[in-house]
Order: C-alpha cells, then sequence, then structure tokens
C-alpha cells in the first residue's frame, strides 16, 4: 500500500503583475485502492495542485510538503516523479510534433520501467487498451495528440494511465469536453485500472456528472486555494444540488 | 527570444489565385477540387503554420505578357518572376553582391570567406568515387564540351565557380545500366582558402543509380554540380554537408529531368559555418517525377540555407518538395526558399511543396518561403505547406511526466522528426551514419 500525503501547501506563480499566491494551505492524504474527488468552481486552484504534484515549472512551492509514501516528491524532477508513481492526466494534454504515439507510448514505458517492454505484449496491450477506450488503431501512427479532437485526448491520456500503471493517478477534469458515451467509456478505462487495487485517485472536477461513473470514497471542495468542505460521496449529491454558491459566498473575494 | 519568420510570397502574378488555408500539412489540397471543399487548417500547438492552395483559373495571361520584355539588360532584382531569373556564364552578367538581392538576402555575405569577391584560385577539396563498378569516372579539363552544356549559372557565386574551377569530375551512368552499388562522391576539403569545383553527373537514358556527395573537412567552396537525369532514367541524388566548423560551401545543384524520369534530390546539412545550397529541378519532357528532400539541423552560430526551384515547362509532370529543418543554440539561422514555377505549357502540373522546422532553443530563427507561381490553370494540383513550431516548455513537461527524461525527450522529438527524410535515402549504411550525427548534433547542443 502506498502513500501520497500533501501537507500545508501554500504554492504561487509568478505573473507579469507579480507573484500571486494560488494554494493557500492544502492538506490532503490519498493512499492506494481510494478514490478522491476535489471539486470546485473556476480558477480555484485545481489544476495548480495538480500540477504542482506533477511538477511543473511554471508553480513554486513556498511552504508545505508533498511525500510519496515518505519520499520528499518536491525535491524530485518531474520525469523521476512519473517513475516515482504519479500519473497526471492533464485538463489540456499538449501536442508534441514530431513523435508518433507508438513511439511515444514505448519511450515512456521503457522510461517508467527501467527496461524496454517486451514487445509482443506490449503491442497486444496497446492494442487491447485502444481497442476497449475506443480510439482508432491508426491513431498509434499519428503524433502524440496532434489533431485529436478534445475527447480524443482525453481518451488518449486514459489510455497511458492504463498501460503505464501508476500509484497514484491525478485524474484533471478528464471529464471536460466527452460526450455521455465517451464519458462511459474514460470512466470504465479507469475503473478497470483503479480496480486492480493497485492505485489511489484523485479525480478533479467541476460537475458531478463523472461521479455517477466513477464512485469516489471522499470529496473534498475546493475554494480560492484550499479545502473548505469534505466529507463523503453525499457531499456531491449536495453540491449538484445547491452548487458552489454556499462556498464562494463565505470566501472573501481576494483583492 | 527565439525569432520566427514567415514569410510568405503569393506572386502578383497570379492574380487570380484564391488563397485559402490548407488543409493537414500532409495533405494535399486539389486542384479540380470543388470550391469549398479544401480542409480549413487545423491548428497545431506549437505550430504557426500556413499553406496555400491555388484554385483553377486563367492565371497565365499577364505573366505571359511580362515573359516577352523582361529580356535586357535589366539587373538581376527585382525579379517580376522566377522563371525571368538571369541565367549567365559570365559573372559579369550578376552585379557585385549587395545583400539586397532577392536571392542573397537571407545569407550573411561577410561570412562567405570571399566566395563572392576573390579568385576562388586555390585548390578544390579532393574529390573520390568509389562504389558502383559500372560507372564511368572522367576527370576531364575545362574544355570538355559536356560541361555546363545543361546548366547555366543562376547567380554570381555559381558564374564565378563556373569561370574559375580546374579539373571537372564527370560521372556518368551508362545507357540503360543499373549501377552494381552507391556511387559515393567524397570531397573532403583541407584548407579555407576560396577555391571552385564542377561536378557532372550524367544519368543516361533508362539508367539507374544512386548517386551520393558526402562533404567533409574545411572548405570554402564555391561549387556547380551539374545533373542530368535521362529520359526514362531513375536517379537519386544525395548531398550530405558534414563539413568542419568553419567551413563555408556555396552549391549550385541543377538537374534537367528527362522523360519520363524518376529524380530524387536529398540534402543533407549539418556541419559548415555557412552551407547555402540551391537545388534545382528543370523538367524538359513530359511524363517525369521528382521528389525533393531536406534535413537540416543547425547548431549555435551556423547559418543553413536552402534555395530552390522545380521549373514545370513541360506538361504532365510531379513533383514534390519536403524540406525539414531544426534549430538550436544562439543565432541558429536555417532559410528555405521553395520556388515552384508551373508555366504556361505545364498543364497537368501535380506539385506540393512542404517545409517544416522546428527550433528547439532561444535564439535560432528560422525563415520560410514558399513561392507558387502558375501560369496555367490546367493543372492536376498545387500546394505548398510551411511551419515552423517550437518545441518549448510545455512539450517538454508532457513528455517528462510520463517519466522520459529531458534531454531523451528532447531526441525523442528531433529524431522523430527528422526522421522522415533520413529514411527517403534508402542508403542504409548512409542513414545510420547520418542518424548517428543527428544524435551527435542533438548531445553538442548540451540539451
Ligand atoms: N499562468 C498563469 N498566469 C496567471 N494566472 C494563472 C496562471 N495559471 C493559473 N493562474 C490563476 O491561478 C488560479 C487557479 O488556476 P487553476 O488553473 O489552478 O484553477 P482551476 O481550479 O483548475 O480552474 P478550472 O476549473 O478553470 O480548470 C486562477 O485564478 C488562475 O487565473
Ligand atoms: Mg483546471
Amino acid at each position: 500500500m502506498s502513500t501520497l500525503e500533501i501537507k500545508d501547501l501554500h504554492v504561487s506563480i509568478d505573473t507579469e503583475q507579480g507573484n500571486v499566491p494560488i494554494l493557500k494551505g492544502v492538506t490532503l492524504t490519498i493512499n492506494t485502492g481510494e478514490t478522491h474527488a476535489i471539486m470546485g468552481p473556476n480558477g480555484s486552484g485545481k489544476s495548480t495542485l495538480a500540477s504542482t504534484i506533477a511538477g511543473h515549472p511554471r508553480y513554486t512551492v513556498d511552504s508545505g510538503s508533498i511525500t510519496l509514501d515518505g519520499e520528499d516528491v518536491l525535491s524530485m524532477s518531474v520525469d523521476e516523479r512519473a517513475r516515482a508513481g504519479l500519473f497526471l492526466a492533464m485538463q489540456y494534454p499538449v501536442e508534441v510534433p514530431g513523435v508518433t504515439m507508438t513511439n511515444f507510448l514505448r519511450t515512456a514505458k521503457t522510461a517508467l520501467d527501467g527496461e524496454a517492454p517486451s514487445l509482443r505484449h506490449w503491442t497486444k496491450d496497446v492494442k487491447t487498451a485502444m481497442a476497449q477506450l475506443r480510439i482508432d488503431a491508426d491513431f498509434a501512427q499519428r503524433n502524440v495528440n496532434e489533431g485529436f479532437s478534445g475527447g480524443e485526448k482525453k481518451r488518449v491520456e486514459i489510455l497511458q494511465l492504463e498501460l503505464f500503471r501508476p500509484k497514484f493517478a491525478i485524474l484533471d477534469e478528464t471529464d471536460s469536453g466527452l460526450d455521455v458515451d465517451a464519458l462511459k467509456v474514460v470512466s470504465e478505462g479507469v475503473n478497470r485500472e483503479h480496480s486492480k487495487g493497485e492505485m489511489g485517485t484523485l479525480l478533479i472536477t467541476h460537475y458531478t456528472r463523472i461521479l455517477r461513473y466513477i464512485k469516489p470514497d471522499f470529496v473534498h471542495v475546493f475554494v480560492a486555494g484550499r479545502i473548505a468542505e469534505q466529507g463523503g460521496p453525499e457531499l456531491a449529491d449536495q453540491l449538484e444540488a445547491e452548487g458552489y454558491d454556499r462556498f464562494t459566498a463565505q470566501t472573501p473575494v481576494e483583492a | 527570444m527565439a525569432e520566427t519568420t514567415h514569410t510568405e510570397s503569393t506572386p502578383d502574378t497570379a492574380p487570380d489565385a484564391e488563397v485559402t488555408d490548407l488543409g493537414d500539412l500532409d495533405e494535399k489540397a486539389r486542384l479540380g477540387a470543388p470550391a469549398g471543399a479544401v480542409d480549413r487548417s487545423r491548428a497545431i500547438d506549437g505550430f504557426t503554420e500556413e499553406g496555400e492552395s491555388l484554385s483553377t483559373g486563367d492565371t497565365g495571361s499577364e505573366q505571359l505578357g511580362l515573359k516577352k520584355h523582361s529580356h535586357g539588360n535589366a539587373p538581376v532584382i527585382p525579379e517580376a518572376s522566377r522563371g525571368e531569373r538571369r541565367r549567365s556564364f559570365d559573372i559579369a552578367d550578376f552585379p557585385t553582391l549587395t545583400g539586397l538581392e532577392e536571392d542573397w538576402r537571407f545569407t550573411p555575405l561577410k561570412r562567405l570567406r570571399g566566395l563572392h569577391t576573390e579568385a576562388l584560385s586555390a585548390s578544390a577539396p579532393a574529390v573520390e568515387v568509389t562504389g558502383a563498378g559500372n560507372v564511368t569516372v572522367e576527370t576531364v579539363g575545362r574544355d570538355d564540351v559536356r560541361l555546363g552544356a545543361s546548366a547555366t549559372p543562376e547567380d554570381r557565386v555559381s558564374a564565378a565557380a563556373w569561370n574559375a574551377f580546374g579539373d571537372a569530375t564527370v560521372i556518368t551512368v551508362p545507357q540503360e545500366t543499373v549501377a552494381d552499388g552507391e556511387v559515393m562522391v567524397s570531397v573532403r576539403g583541407t584548407h579555407a582558402e576560396a577555391s571552385a569545383q564542377h561536378i557532372l553527373i550524367d544519368a543516361k537514358a533508362f539508367s539507374k543509380a544512386v548517386v551520393v556527395l558526402d562533404h567533409q573537412g574545411s572548405a570554402t567552396l564555391a561549387q556547380n554540380v551539374e545533373i542530368v537525369v535521362g529520359d526514362g532514367a531513375e536517379l537519386t541524388v544525395v548531398s550530405v554537408q558534414e563539413w568542419d566548423d568553419d567551413a563555408v560551401h556555396v552549391s549550385s545543384q541543377q538537374a534537367k529531368v528527362g522523360r519520363d524520369a524518376r529524380y530524387k534530390h536529398v540534402v543533407v546539412s549539418l556541419g559548415g559555418d555557412l552551407v547555402r545550397l540551391t537545388p534545382s529541378s528543370i523538367f524538359t519532357a513530359p511524363g517525369a517525377e521528382v521528389e525533393m528532400y531536406g534535413l537540416y539541423f543547425a547548431d549555435a552560430g551556423q547559418h543553413l540555407e536552402q534555395r530552390l526551384l522545380v521549373d514545370h515547362a513541360v506538361p504532365n509532370c510531379k513533383s514534390r518538395v519536403t524540406y525539414k529543418g531544426a534549430l538550436q543554440g544562439d543565432d541558429a539561422h536555417t532559410v528555405w526558399v521553395g520556388d515552384v514555377l508551373i508555366r504556361k505549357a505545364a498543364e497537368g502540373t501535380d506539385t506540393y511543396e512542404t517545409n517544416r522546422n522546428l527550433i528547439l532553443t532561444d535564439g535560432a530563427r528560422s525563415d520560410s518561403v514558399p513561392n507558387l507561381e502558375i501560369e496555367t490553370g490546367l493543372i492536376e494540383g498545387a500546394g505548398h505547406a510551411s511551419a515552423t513550431g517550437r518545441f518549448d516548455d510545455e512539450h517538454l513537461f508532457y513528455l517528462m511526466a510520463r517519466g522520459i527524461p529531458e534531454k531523451a525527450a528532447r531526441r525523442l522529438v528531433v529524431r522523430g522528426f527528422l526522421t522522415e527524410v533520413i529514411q527517403q535515402i534508402k542508403v542504409p549504411a548512409l542513414e545510420e551514419r547520418l542518424s548517428e550525427s543527428v544524435e551527435r548534433e542533438l548531445a553538442a547542443g548540451n540539451l
């Protein structure tokens, strides 16, 4: 069993207007087998949390800690974090020129495992995972995310989740931009992986609809850079009915 | 910050040309497709992309008009049409270069080490030809009548080289002969004084050969490579520039392409301080197909320039141009200018040219100028695309977030990007060598 522990995390970004604090003391612990949903209004800092865990250079950690089974994640480079078992399914996956999906997936798998996957099994695994996520076989020969639709990009993120088998998956609004069918397909992918019992999931979302397919154990409401309230799945139902008004009203607007 | 300029010229000699965004880079915009059926541009992250396709319609008359009265002692610049560029063996026909000329405007003349001003009287790099046993190799004097029979200089340096070279190397693939191996032409420079060189590659009718010009060492070289692709012949010419860091190389590589011939030209420019290649393919009879590929990788301070011309002067020929460049380091500069000319007579032409550049670091600059002139509407297809992309922090983050270390991530991108061109060479040993060279370039960039 693994534990991802975030303690009193303060994060800021440098902008043209100077340094802007975004996360203002986030504390959260996720264990293998658990699904945590982070819900919150636009701009509340959800992506900032996700990107900070993954190590995006834009974000500066001012204080607090992130550890994975006691190891200091913040001192690891981006690739080291991935190799330690963290996976971020991005809200806006970028298009990478010049690299085919096939080549990318194999290179990443090799880097993550420290050895090249057996070609025969790997090819089969990729094909199977693609078929399950209803990704056209010819995507394998296309450049990473190049020309993919929003929904296709999200499927490809989950494809990687299933192939790379991380200890912790952070899904940043994987549901946005998906129609109902795609949402189901993608959710099934996450559930398939989760059901193996070797992964903890941090599911970031703005809306509750994905929670019909992926059942959270814990729900955290994220407002203005901190967790405003937490509870069980029932909190999501409450949000569905009431929206975020109750929370945003409480929070003084930043100058 | 890196500067990326993208210029695009739609000659006003094609006044009715309709300019539309082009779809996929690899997709061809078809003339004759119903209006509106052309794919719209799809933006690719990190890529600025431009493309153009031209609709059918009679766009030729003005061009013809221009043609009739543009001879005489007109200056080389400005040129109304690429087809009107001065061709001459007489250096006096080309005014002293100022850098303002259309075809020299990107070239840093100061770094030519005198190629445009000096006598080019030093000894030329040594030429050694190995490989095929059934191909004729001769060293001939200036007076050999075959020299200059099929290519006339188009710029001052080329004309200077024509007037200054000593012996020439003539490589002949006899009629109906399939070369029994690759013809490796090693060109080794040993000093930095300005010199001139002439090489003639003559692929006779129905012959088949691959000729590799392999430039290495140090040199300041003005070179004319004259290429004849006979009727029904199949010729590949690969020009590899793996010069030492100080080398300056200006090379005109003109090919005359005969009836039903197949000609492939591949440029690989990696080494040298300033390399400027002007490859051209001139169709002389119908039914021929030309493919022109290029790969260039500029490091800090390097200037790699390629200006090509495809001259569709006769009906029913096909051309494809694909050039790809990578840049890294301060003041790495690449230039690609692709002139495609479809003359009035060239009905049934099918042409597409594309140039893609990948900027890997700040401080590098890539110029890309596709240029399509069309004098007849009765063609199969004509299009071009040009895209300059940056490998930026977001790309890097994405790959690293999948466990791939930074250096490997950059290698992955560049290798993937450039492999397409290397694969066109079809000489396994050379492909391998060049792949390794590209890796070394990357490593040298400390990326
Ligand atoms: N590069 C940036 N420059 C300026 N401000 C930024 C930048 N990145 C994030 N921010 C600001 O930080 C705050 C948090 O942004 P973040 O993307 O983390 O929010 P979010 O909760 O993921 O929102 P959404 O639901 O829209 O995805 C916002 O106010 C946003 O404007
Ligand atoms: Mg977000």
